[in-house]
């Protein structure tokens, strides 16, 4: 059966507190997830207390300002602060979101931060995210033609036909819709998940990709695409405003036009 | 994933499993056409149930016998209890994984559904012919 509980060794316990210098007055409270794969202990929140006056805008601002600051040993993912790399999404404040976009000042009180939800944690805010890779490499994400590249020049594409990519292109596998989506809690073991069934997507509506039949067969499974019960999480929660649901119906809709029903 | 255990398999292997089923779409196609049947026909049994209201059984039976009452009772019945069979295959397959479990329910569920099907209709038939 589905599980619904944690098992006893992932049970949450309180962690340490790292009160506010002397003097601060404009302080905020974060509570981060924290577990160490090195020691036996259950994963604890730690509690962090920080001077806002001395810290930037952003969640991931606070995250660099404990790591430098307060507690080396935080760890989590980010590189470009910009909301195109996706490394540093994260459950914030509820929500699955990016650190570097999101904007402490929308949270109200106490700053909660956990790693993305349902997935292996391989450290503190760091989810192990191999299969969630796989499952993208599994749907060959890169153009597919048997017709050879016109000599000397690209492959021509109607402004039409390119403007379908738009909302498609943007995605940056960050995976907050695929680990916001209870199908894919349950089943990710064979459901792809909205992340990557919107990159499925962007290749099947590709006016250039000859392989569109095939990427349709690849879909057309119980598991792998109709785990999608349209529950909305990932549009929901996309940083980027994407829509995976709609193009998960979209890819619904090519199947059932195909077989002319 | 948790159980991933000791076999030495790549990811992509993993995701890959057996392969896609190439089925799916005709049992989401069904689920939708049997919904947007039931649209009407429950609204309609709502409205013959509430004209009975009140009135006694020999009124009802022969409410119930009035051919076209029969046939969109029978209609109804096929809808509902199609309906209800894809919807709970799709909450086992959800949420059971127990392998020989899940066979075991999958089984069940589409024998009393036909089971609450045919009974049902004979209930309809039987009215409809005066026994």
């Amino acid at each position: 059966m589905a599980e619904f509980s944690l098992p006893k060794n992932s049970r949450i316990t309180q962690g340490k507190t790292w009160r506010a210098p002397a003097g601060a007055t404009n302080v905020r409270t974060f509570k981060v997830y924290r577990w160490d794969p090195d020691t036996d202990a259950n994963p604890r929140t730690d509690v962090y207390e920080i001077d806002m006056d001395t810290c930037g805008p952003m969640v991931l601002d606070a995250l660099i300002k404990i790591k430098n600051e307060i507690d080396p040993t935080l760890t989590f993912r980010r590189s470009c602060r910009e909301g195109i790399c996706g490394s540093c999404s994260m459950n914030i404040d509820g929500r699955n979101t990016l650190a570097c976009t999101k904007a402490l000042e929308e949270i109200k009180g106490e700053v909660k931060i956990y790693p993305l939800p349902h997935m292996p944690v391989v450290k503190d805010l760091v989810p192990d995210l191999t299969h969630f890779y796989a499952q993208y490499a599994s749907i060959q994400p890169w153009l597919k033609t048997e017709t050879p590249a016109p000599s000397g020049r690209e492959r021509l594409q109607s402004p039409e036909d390119r403007k379908k990519l738009d909302g498609l292109y943007e995605c940056i596998l960050c995976a907050s819709c695929s680990t916001a989506c209870p199908s894919y809690w349950w089943n990710s073991d064979r459901y792809l998940g909205p992340a990557v069934l919107l990159q499925a997507y962007r290749w099947i509506v590709d006016s250039r990709d000859e392989a569109t039949g095939e990427r349709l067969d690849q879909l057309e499974d119980p598991f792998r695409l109709y785990r999608c019960h349209t529950i909305m999480n990932c549009t929901n929660t996309c940083p980027k405003g994407l829509n995976p649901a709609e193009a998960i119906g979209e890819i619904k809709q090519l199947l059932v036009e195909r077989q002319g029903a | 994933m948790a159980a991933a255990g000791k076999r030495m398999l790549t990811p992509l292997k993993r995701v890959k499993g057996l392969g896609s089923a190439r089925s799916g779409t005709r049992h989401f196609w069904i689920q939708r056409v049997t919904a947007i049947a039931l649209v009407p026909l429950t609204l309609w049994l709502v409205w013959v149930i509430l004209g009975l209201v009140g009135q006694d059984a020999f009124v009802a039976r022969a409410r119930l016998a009035e051919p076209v009452t029969g046939m969109l009772l029978v209609a109804y019945i096929a809808a509902l209890f199609w309906h209800t069979q894809l919807g709970l295959q799709v909450v086992i397959e959800d949420y059971v994984h127990t392998r020989w479990m899940e066979v075991a329910l999958q089984i069940l569920v589409k024998f009393a559904a036909v089971a609450g099907a045919v009974l049902a209709t004979l209930a309809v038939i039987r009215i409809a012919l005066g026994n």
